[in-house]
């Protein structure tokens, strides 16, 4: 796919000290670096090599990826909200661009 | 007397042998419900002269984690390719200036249950279309723009997006239409015949040994429900005559050309095989 396209799902309302389910997923080819095209040439590396997730600016999960993590990753992941907030979600890719998303939480 | 007993034996022995050695994998009784709310057929009769009792969809085939990927639309990574499917439909391409949707609107209305009934009988062309070509004469006729190569990535999506509008409804292909019982009598003679240097035929594998393992994989009864499908394997959406092409290559046999007669008859026939099965584009499997 051309551009990589986070998708994010956070619940919109929570209770205050509610554990809520956070789950992720962008586009992307995730090329290991370790294939060859048809001509014999190594085929770049090209992943998304770092995950943050945080909210209102303190850290909330973050993990970093391997070549042999697959295309199209999928993160899910909890956390407990005790305000209203943005979560942003930041994914780096080899070639130095970022992707983010940001989703509202309010919290009752 | 004594000869019978020694018979029954050494018949036990060997019935004892095979259940040992043999492994099974065999499909679950689960129900494949979509978000907690659209439930799929994955199980039903089949048509009449059909060689199984019941059909099964190959999601009921698959890994747990892979069952789970298909039954949560935010996980399933083809839903990526519907949305970008979505994107092509509303892109103006060729001499015309024409989108898909402007002449059919809302895919959501104009292409409900429409995917389910592929292929159908052209007349103008003589043979049965399945989306991909009945797409590339959309876009030929109406939108002066060129046909897509096989398997380019707007092809995929587009059809993605497409099949997707059928998602639950039953599979059911019109064989009164043309000439289509000719090209499904083709298409079982095709299915039933052995090829390539490992002489399997498509009944091989399929009808008669799914449920068992083939080297890491579970065969299934090769229904295509749910195609294009994302698989694991490749990373990417699957497409019927791309699967076609994989398994002969695997009988190393020599691959048909993708829409070839050929194949379009492979496609008929084993599109009915799966009568009655929900289309659950875009499925993920192994």
């Amino acid at each position: 796919m051309a551009t990589p396209k986070p998708r994010v799902k956070v619940p919109s309302k929570a209770t205050k000290g509610e554990t809520i389910t956070i789950k992720t997923l962008i586009s992307h080819e995730m090329e290991s670096g370790q294939r060859k095209d048809k001509k014999g040439n190594i085929i770049p590396r090209k992943i998304i090599n770092k995950f943050t997730c945080t909210f209102n600016g303190q850290p909330v999960f973050s993990c970093d990826m391997a070549p042999a993590i697959s295309a199209n990753p999928y993160l899910e992941f909890t956390a407990k909200v005790m305000e209203s907030g943005t979560f942003t979600f930041t994914w780096a890719d080899d070639d130095g661009s970022t992707y983010t998303a940001e989703n509202k939480i309010t919290v009752q | 007397m004594k000869l019978n007993s020694i018979l029954s034996v050494a018949l036990g022995v060997v019935a004892v042998g095979f259940a040992g050695t043999a492994l099974r994998a065999d499909p679950v009784d689960e129900k494949l419900i979509i978000d907690g709310e659209r439930e799929m057929i994955t199980r039903t009769a089949a048509p009449p002269n059909h060689p199984f009792d019941e059909v099964l969809s190959g999601w009921l085939y698959r890994t747990p984690e892979t069952r789970a990927l298909e039954a949560d639309s935010f996980q399933n990574p083809g839903m990526l390719y519907v949305e970008r499917g979505e994107e092509v439909w509303n892109t103006v391409d060729g001499a015309a200036g024409k989108s898909c949707a402007s002449c059919h609107d809302d895919a959501a209305q104009s292409m409900k249950d429409v995917g389910a009934h592929y292929p159908k009988w052209n007349a103008a062309a003589g043979k049965p279309f399945n989306l991909e070509l009945q797409i590339d004469a959309c876009r030929k006729n109406n939108m002066q723009a060129e046909p897509y190569k096989f398997d380019a990535a707007d092809q995929k999506a587009l059809v993605t997006y497409i099949k997707y509008q059928s998602q639950g409804t039953p599979v059911a292909v019109d064989l009164a239409q043309g000439e289509m019982q000719s090209w499904w009598d083709n298409g079982k003679d095709l299915y039933y015949t052995r090829t390539g240097q490992l002489n399997l035929s498509c009944a091989t594998c399929h009808e008669q040994n799914n449920g068992k393992y083939i080297r890491a994989d579970h065969l299934s009864q090769g229904n295509i429900n749910g195609f294009p499908t994302y698989r694991l394997k490749q990373g990417h959406m699957i497409s019927v005559h791309n699967r076609f092409r994989g398994c002969i290559r695997d009988t190393r046999g020599t691959q048909p050309k993708a829409f070839s007669d050929e194949l379009m008859a492979l496609e008929v026939y084993v599109t009915w095989r799966g009568t009655g099965l929900s289309v659950e584009t875009p499925a993920v499997r192994q």
